[in-house]
């Protein structure tokens, strides 16, 4: 049942534009483009999202992305742990610095690391003479993906560590548990909710990621082709449905990825409470 | 060997070896250098590669003009839109109780799972020659994809939850008692907005408005897909500096990419000073 509204004012008007801003901006367009997809048919929808050109794509685009947030669970981790326990020279301004992927635009971003990763950029070069090419490869869409999701992993496990209760590490290591045994049986239980909820961002990011992966991937279809370029690819060909089908099965995956994260973001919390 | 324990002095019991620290901070430096900090140094590097004389024209070419005023008319538009919004749900959802808000919630985070791409596509599938509204739109003369109007659309779209996001825990956090104590003095619904609430949340506001300005302004694959990439007309910045770049044009996509790198330096700069404000209460 609905509680008694108290004194303050403004719920329904509030609440009503709220909603219909939602609708119209958000809502409609996307059940538009459901509805859409359901004109295609069954068949035709199916023919479009399992061809092998997409299918490659979506290898890519998932092989990438996962790779990408476990770099970023890795490093994250460590960044995270370096910035909360141990005192360093400009550790404020690197610790601000962190969430430049979330400020820097894509496009900016995936020049800068085209230029950089190429056979002749500043890290490119010391990687090419050992045969590892990173820009216009499927390595350099991974590096992409890192970039973009580097600050989650590191801003969710950042609270969790500075409240961590440093007796229950000097309780371990009384009872005789060396350093190593204290991060894995003490320390690593506690994050692993918050590591995993930034994992899950980090991963639902890349995967329909754009901007900062087309300039360094090269885009050789079946090769480099991120599934997001073939939507646009479709679009510019004027396949509105192929790319409307593609949009939808990048959708359900987004969807199923939100409810994921939600789930583990109620179970981080309660871990926290 | 030796079984005496010392009490260890507060904070040694939870510290490595002084070789571990140092090893386990380098990786995260060089980690850190690689991906974010020579990253930035290439943007700037590169945009001075043909001097400043070169650097200063990229910047004031008619084309570059157009594009930064069109970026700053999407982000002029979609911020205090997202603003107002932001505003109206923090209130209904902290201030009320009612079914179905968590649904409510999960909604408002929605834009920010949809791929940019599909986020462009959906007003292409509304409003495009070929959408649902395209046909009635043409025959009345109206232009949405591929024009202005999409480009706003799409940074809204995109920039959607970044104020409500911030406001909703703030105001949930600091619950109803101080309008409550406003409104029964008498005071009038907006008046308690402005002299209660704003002041307690001002902070978290301009966080969610700072964020959500960058995002506006440095949005590339949503705007991308409704652009139609018409120079001049239809190119935001982050799609300029894209065209120049496939025209092998380096010098200048780095020149025009130098002032977006600017604006997210900014955007750090003041997201950590409001940060500091925050916590401080």
């Amino acid at each position: 049942m609905l509680k008694k509204h108290g004194v303050l004012p403004g719920f329904s008007m509030t609440l009503g534009f709220t909603l219909t801003y939602l609708s119209l901006i958000v809502l409609v367009p996307l059940s538009a483009t459901l509805l859409k997809s359901a004109s295609l048919g069954w068949d035709g929808f199916w023919a479009v999202i399992a061809a092998p050109r997409v299918l490659a794509s979506y290898k890519l685009t998932f092989g990438a992305a996962l790779a990408g947030a476990s770099i970023n669970a890795v490093f994250g981790l460590l960044v995270a742990w370096v910035l909360v326990r141990y005192d360093f020279f400009g550790k404020k301004l690197i610790d601000a610095f962190v969430d430049l992927p979330f400020a820097l635009p894509t496009a900016v971003a995936g020049i800068a690391l085209a230029t950089l990763y190429s056979s002749k950029g500043w890290i490119g070069q010391f990687f090419a003479p050992l045969g590892i090419k990173i820009a216009f490869t499927p390595i350099g869409v991974i590096v992409a993906l890192t970039f973009i999701g580097l600050p989650f992993v590191v801003r969710t496990v950042q609270p969790i560590l500075e409240d961590f209760e440093t007796e229950l590490e000097e309780a371990a290591t009384s009872l005789g548990a060396n350093r190593w045994q204290v991060f894995q049986m003490v320390i690593l239980p506690t994050l692993l909710p918050a590591l995993l909820t930034g994992f899950a961002l980090a991963f639902a990011r890349a995967v329909g990621e754009y901007g900062s992966v087309i300039f360094i991937a090269g885009n050789i279809p079946m090769v480099s082709e991120i599934t997001p370029l073939l939507i646009v690819t479709k679009l510019e060909q004027y396949d509105y449905a192929g790319a409307t089908a593609l949009a939808v099965s990048m959708l359900t995956v987004s969807f199923g990825l939100l409810l994921a994260i939600n789930g583990l973001q109620r179970w981080s919390q309660q871990r926290r409470a | 060997m030796s079984s005496i324990v010392l009490p260890s002095p507060i904070g040694r019991a939870h510290r490595e070896p002084a070789l571990v620290r140092w090893l386990l901070t380098a990786f995260a430096l060089v980690f850190l250098i690689g991906f974010l900090f020579l990253p930035l140094a290439v943007v700037f590097t590169q945009a001075l590669g043909k001097g400043w004389a070169a650097y200063g024209a990229a910047l004031i070419e008619p084309n570059a003009l157009s594009a930064i005023w069109l970026t700053v008319l999407a982000a002029a538009i979609a911020v205090p839109l997202n603003m107002v919004f932001g505003i109206a749900a923090a209130w209904a959802i902290a201030k009320f109780e009612f079914p179905g808000k968590s649904l409510l919630l999960t909604l408002i985070d929605l834009p920010f799972s949809v791929s940019p791409v599909v986020s462009g596509l959906i007003y292409v599938l509304l409003f495009g020659l070929q959408g649902w509204l395209g046909p009635w739109l043409q025959a009345h003369d109206i232009k949405l994809i591929f024009a202005v109007p999409g480009i706003v659309l799409a940074t809204i779209f995109v920039t959607f939850p970044f104020v409500a996001r911030e406001l909703i825990p703030l105001m949930q956090a600091q619950g109803t008692e101080e309008e409550e104590a406003a409104i029964v003095l008498g005071a009038s619904g907006w008046q308690t907005f402005r002299r209660v609430t704003l002041p307690n949340v001002k902070w978290g506001l301009l966080y969610g408005v700072i964020l959500c300005n960058a995002r506006a302004m440095g949005e590339f694959g949503a705007v991308s897909v409704v652009s139609g990439h018409i120079r001049g007309l239809t190119n935001t910045v982050p799609l300029h500096v894209e065209i120049l770049y496939n025209e092998y044009n380096s010098a200048a996509a780095f020149a025009v990419a130098s002032i977006l790198a600017l604006l997210a330096l900014a955007t750090l700069a003041a997201k950590t000073l409001v940060e500091r404000r925050m916590q401080r209460p």
